[in-house]
């Protein structure tokens, strides 16, 4: 039997090792920090982690509804596709950063894309 | 699967097969907090009062909430008979009798209370104090865990604060006050002893991080502990004489008093506790990171040290003893 993605990338060990990361690019990336203004760093830390864990194809419960509530008021806020790609591109160097196969990245890329319109609310 | 009794509070609820906690609870309309129902948001967080949650019901949770039996009720399929908890109750167990109470500053007081049944607590964690008409606020343990049996405070007084104001003007030496168990996630464990220290505080903030320095000095630590304390002046500092001295006891140990207003004197820093740190300390990687003290203080400082390297799961704060500090 073939391993998981979630498998082949090193399963909740490489989400642990990546949400540090993920999460301090995403901090420190001036054109969309300001979506992380006054949230709660640890229940934030909580969904990076179970976003990494979906976009590893790890087992998650996320729906494209739940995904779109959840950004809806950052819709509001002007959050567009250029926001996405600057998250996603974050996403790939994390996993680069972390020397995750190319193939893999890919297929991570993948899944992260298939979100794009629930999470801009189109 | 079977149906498993589950007791909130004085309500008991029999929580079907194949139905999660927070679902029973929702069935019977009762008060509660809950979000995604997913095990994301954790708002539905609740505290396991007899026994081990199952530990499906812990995912994501850190291994402190873990420990104390903390669980998610949108994950939680009882095993067996439960009594829980929602996520700040507590019981009070014991009574202490005060046996000191000095001034520390202008504004802070030192109690200590003698308990009359030893405590298991983590140094840094706190407990609410209960007067005897049922008033309650929550202190942080200033002192390390070895005294299990003497417990000591430092109560800072605030202009219409009623515990405070009380404590500050009424409470005398032999009066008793009934204590709840130990809580709060913001303490020191002996796990690794190598591993550097950067303990921020403002005003009585010091107490829970003086308590966690004792205790890692007490446990051999060799890691650098930095301790900044902070005040607008230096009026609003105190124990600056005991930390230094104990800086001369232990090579290990630098301590940083300052203050945000006004020219300070020569051994004490100008600006916030929080932004003289983080210039100091610049690269936080690999460090334990403990802030105690004004919620906009801990709030900001918990993210400039997570930008500063600080692993998220090494940043400990606690959001109880913010609270209860500015609520009253």
């Amino acid at each position: 039997m073939s391993e998981s993605l979630f498998e082949q990338i090193g399963g909740e060990a490489a989400v642990d090792a990546a949400v540090d990361i993920f999460y301090r690019k995403v901090l420190s990336d001036h054109t969309i920090n300001r979506f992380f203004d006054n949230v709660n760093m640890e229940t934030q830390a909580a969904k990076q982690k179970a976003f990494l864990t979906m976009a590893f194809g790890g087992p998650n419960n996320y729906t494209g509804t739940d995904m779109r509530q959840a950004h809806a008021k950052f819709v509001k806020m002007g959050l567009d596709d250029n926001h996405f790609d600057a998250v996603a591109g974050h996403l790939v160097s994390t996993l680069q950063e972390l020397k995750v196969q190319q193939d893999l990245i890919d297929q991570v890329g993948v899944i992260a894309e298939s979100t794009r319109n629930d999470i801009l609310g189109r | 699967m079977a149906e498993h009794k589950i007791q909130l509070d004085d309500q008991h609820i029999s929580c079907q097969p194949d139905e999660s906690i927070l679902n029973a609870l929702l069935r019977e309309k009762v008060d509660i907090s809950y979000g995604c129902q997913q095990g994301v948001c954790q708002s539905c967080m609740m505290r396991s009062l007899d026994s081990p949650p199952p530990s499906e019901s812990q995912n994501g949770l850190t291994d402190q909430l873990k420990e104390q039996n903390y669980f998610l009720a949108c994950l939680c399929y009882p095993q067996q008979t439960m009594r829980i908890g929602r996520r700040d109750h507590t019981d009070f167990i014991t009574h202490g009798t005060v046996s000191t109470k000095k001034n520390l500053n202008s504004e802070t007081i030192l109690l200590t209370l003698d308990i009359d049944d030893p405590l298991n607590y983590y140094a840094g964690q706190f407990v609410n104090l209960q007067r005897e008409d049922g008033l309650i606020r929550s202190y942080s343990i200033a002192n390390n865990s070895i005294h299990s049996k003497q417990l000591t405070f430092h109560i800072r007084r605030l202009p219409g604060g009623q515990f405070s104001e009380w404590a500050h003007q009424e409470l005398k030496l032999g009066d008793r006050i009934a204590l709840s168990e130990p809580q709060g996630l913001c303490y020191y464990q002996a796990d690794n002893l190598e591993q550097p220290l950067l303990l921020i505080g403002t005003g009585s903030g010091l107490a829970p991080l003086a308590g966690i320095i004792s205790e890692a000095l007490h446990q051999g630590h060799t890691g650098d502990i930095s301790l900044y304390h902070g005040s607008r002046d230096e009026t609003g500092l105190y124990w600056v004489e005991e930390m230094q001295e104990l800086t001369n006891k232990h090579t290990n140990f630098h301590y940083t008093p300052c203050i945000s207003k006004g020219e300070p004197p020569r051994h004490i820093a100008a600006g916030r506790a929080n932004d003289v740190a983080f210039k100091a300390l610049t690269d936080l990687k690999g460090y334990r990171i403990y802030l105690c003290g004004h919620p906009d203080m801990v709030n900001s400082s918990k993210r400039q040290a997570f930008m500063n390297g600080a692993s998220l799961s090494d940043i400990y704060a606690d959001a109880f003893h913010v609270v209860s500090n500015s609520s009253e």
